[in-house]
């Protein structure tokens, strides 16, 4: 090696140093939302901050679009990586659309993982799903199935038809479907989560159905909205709106009678693993591999399947005996 | 005046022809009590349409009024949680949204900003205002008072409240288009801005009218959307102002100005309600029902193409034949 190609690797070794050393000082981790003033991800940023609060040298910087459109994200992150964030983590408004800005990301050896709504595998390094949707898919059809002793018929209030959460969800229970077979799924609608388009698909699935038992909402959104229409068509007690939703937002509707239970995972446990991840991803000493197993803190450990995703957790119901207790969280 | 009658008549046809459709397929849509169900469904884009109708007429456009909705809807949920009384909270949201209605009126009117930028701007702002009144956090069904979210339900005559209101606006505003002054200017600055200002009417000051009172209208709508929904967050009507714009365009609401009627304005948004609401119950998938709503607006637009060419409106022939 010549005089030059020594002097010039020991200056660029000593950048390398100067900057994992500035990186040790303060790690900033982004956690990029769907969407800004949404509950659920209020208290995951909550989860994050306590995560943060925890690990001590860790900055989250919480973000997201101001309406759930993938253009939006994809402007943040454009943003995130122009400033030279340490860790991504993203719920995603759609499961390609961010996988070419992600990339880029990563080239420039930035961290990025998905949580909550996934991307597509060459988008991320790992996906942390709150639950397993198999667990969920599942969960949805049995709290429609444990309030109707004697079975009926039970639809499905959804958010958009891309929504890549709910179709996997809305799967898996398909795909269980037959171990409850009291309960006859007529029909999937979608109310694209507005509170006006919910209420109205609402109140046509009541209508096209007159002998519906049950409207499953696996969206906060929706299943609000639903069980405002089934107040207000008068069937309190004779269609039950269940599916996930925040306590806080379900708490009147838990009372009055129109939502026996309903089931979320919990969103500050969510926010906090995430953070956790990309805390560990980004320092190294974790790698993202099928098999790998990574410590999440308070949480415990997740392990990676073949695809690269983990489970949190299993979902939680919520029902009257517990909702007080839960509304003032989030 | 002949075209614009036959305008609305085709528009009543085309609505009937709807209904007659959908009963082919789902006879129980067009039993009264749904009927009635579909314009209760329908009032909050009645309400807004007809304060659109007045700032198209006058060559702007607001896209702000569901921004404006929201605002004044997340406000009204925030005193209601504070204890103050309805009557208060109507006058206050009705003031509110005037307000805010009047700031897009006067930088189209005194800065002389085109309505389409103004209105972009403000539709963003008052959205953040909700986000900073709330930091994003919900106004939820149990955090509403009762009389609060019974009012626009309490059904009177068979209609509820909310449906009412609707109605009493509607005829409002018909009288005011037809029978004020102030009506004939909103129509007359936007059919010929030039013209008018030669009568004496100031179009800066009517444009700034025309968006005060739909402003006011949002304002109003507001409340109702949230007391209706029971729920207040910064999203609620979300997208909601195209929807607007697009039941005053099929209403026959020329875009360039100066033309349209308040039955026009009606019916277009009975249209799109009737299709709103019809879509969950007659089992068209899901993935054309945009579809279906993008082509009712597109073929309403080439009809108003096809059938304005020729119905420019020349206020003043005197003047017109001199220049």
């Amino acid at each position: 090696m010549s005089a030059i190609g020594k002097a010039l690797a020991t200056a660029a070794m000593g950048l390398a140093l100067m900057t994992t050393a500035s990186q040790a000082e303060e790690m900033r981790i982004a956690l990029v939302v769907k969407a800004l003033g949404i509950g659920f991800f209020e208290a995951a940023n909550k989860g994050a901050e306590e995560a943060a609060k925890e690990l001590g040298d860790v900055k989250i910087i919480y973000t997201g679009p101001t309406d759930t459109t993938a253009e939006g994200q994809i402007e943040v992150i454009n943003s995130l990586i122009a400033q030279k964030v340490d860790a991504i983590a993203v719920s995603a408004n759609d499961t390609d659309a961010l996988v070419p800005t992600l990339k880029k990301a990563m080239d420039r050896g930035i961290t990025v993982i998905s949580w909550d709504s996934g991307v597509a595998a060459e988008g991320r390094q790992m996906h942390l799903n709150p639950s397993s949707s198999a667990l969920i898919g599942n969960m949805i059809i049995k709290l429609a199935a444990d309030n109707l002793p004697e079975g009926g018929d039970v639809a499905v209030l959804s958010a958009t038809t891309t929504s890549t959460n709910q179709n996997t969800w809305i799967e898996e229970m398909n795909k269980v479907a037959g171990n409850y077979p009291s309960v006859k799924v007529v029909g999937t609608v979608y109310g694209d989560d507005l509170a006006d388009k919910s209420y109205r698909e609402a109140q046509g699935l009541m209508q096209t159905y007159p002998d519906l038992k049950a409207i499953i909402a696996p969206t906060s959104v929706g299943i609000v909205a639903a069980a405002q229409a089934v107040t207000d068509a008068g069937k309190v007690g004779q269609v039950n709106v269940t599916g996930l939703g925040l306590p806080s937002e379900m708490a009147g509707h838990v009372k009055s009678g129109a939502s026996k239970s309903f089931a979320i995972w919990n969103p500050i446990d969510l926010g906090y693993s995430a953070t956790m991840l990309a805390y560990h991803l980004a320092k190294k000493d974790a790698e993202a591999k099928p098999g790998a197993s990574i410590l999440i803190g308070r949480m415990g450990s997740v392990t990676l399947d073949d695809k690269n995703e983990a489970a949190m957790a299993d979902p939680f119901v919520y029902d009257s005996s517990n909702i007080d207790q839960f509304s003032s969280i989030f | 005046m002949n075209l614009l009658k036959s305008r609305e008549t085709v528009l009543g046809v085309a609505i009937l022809a709807l209904l007659a459709l959908i009963a082919s397929r789902f006879p129980g849509f067009v039993t009264p009590s749904n009927l009635a169900r579909v314009l209760t469904d329908t009032s909050p884009l009645i309400l807004l349409a007809l304060g659109q109708m007045a700032v198209i007429l006058t060559k702007c456009i607001d896209l702000s009024v569901a921004a404006n909705l929201a605002l004044c809807g997340m406000i009204a949920a925030l005193m209601n949680g504070a204890g103050v009384p309805l009557p208060l909270i109507l006058v206050a949201v009705i003031a509110l949204g005037a307000a805010l209605g009047a700031v897009n009126g006067l930088m189209v009117w005194k800065l002389g900003i085109p309505s389409i930028v103004v209105t972009l701007g403000t539709m963003t702002i008052y959205r953040g205002t909700i986000f900073l009144l709330t930091n994003g956090a919900w106004i939820n069904a149990h955090q509403m008072s009762e009389g609060f979210k019974a009012f626009p339900r309490t059904v009177i005559a068979g209609l509820p409240v909310m449906t009412w209101i609707a109605l009493a606006v509607v005829a409002g505003v018909a009288v005011l288009m037809n029978r004020t002054a102030l009506g004939r200017a909103f129509h007359a600055v936007g059919g010929n801005p030039h013209a008018a200002v030669y009568t004496g009417i100031s179009v800066g000051r009517t444009q700034f009218a025309a968006f005060v009172l739909a402003g006011a209208l949002a304002g109003l709508t507001g409340y109702l959307w949230v007391a209706r929904y029971a729920v207040a967050y910064v999203d609620i009507a979300g997208g909601f102002e195209l929807d607007v714009v697009a039941a005053c365009v099929i209403g026959g609401i020329a875009i360039a100005g100066g033309s349209g009627t308040v039955a026009g304005c009606v019916m277009g948004a009975l249209f799109l309600g009737i299709i709103k609401n019809a879509l969950p119950v007659v089992g068209i998938s899901p993935f054309w029902q945009m579809a279906i709503s993008g082509a009712a607006i597109l073929i309403a637009i080439a009809f108003n193409a096809t059938s304005q060419r020729e119905t420019g409106r020349i206020i003043l022939k005197q003047a017109e034949h001199l220049t």
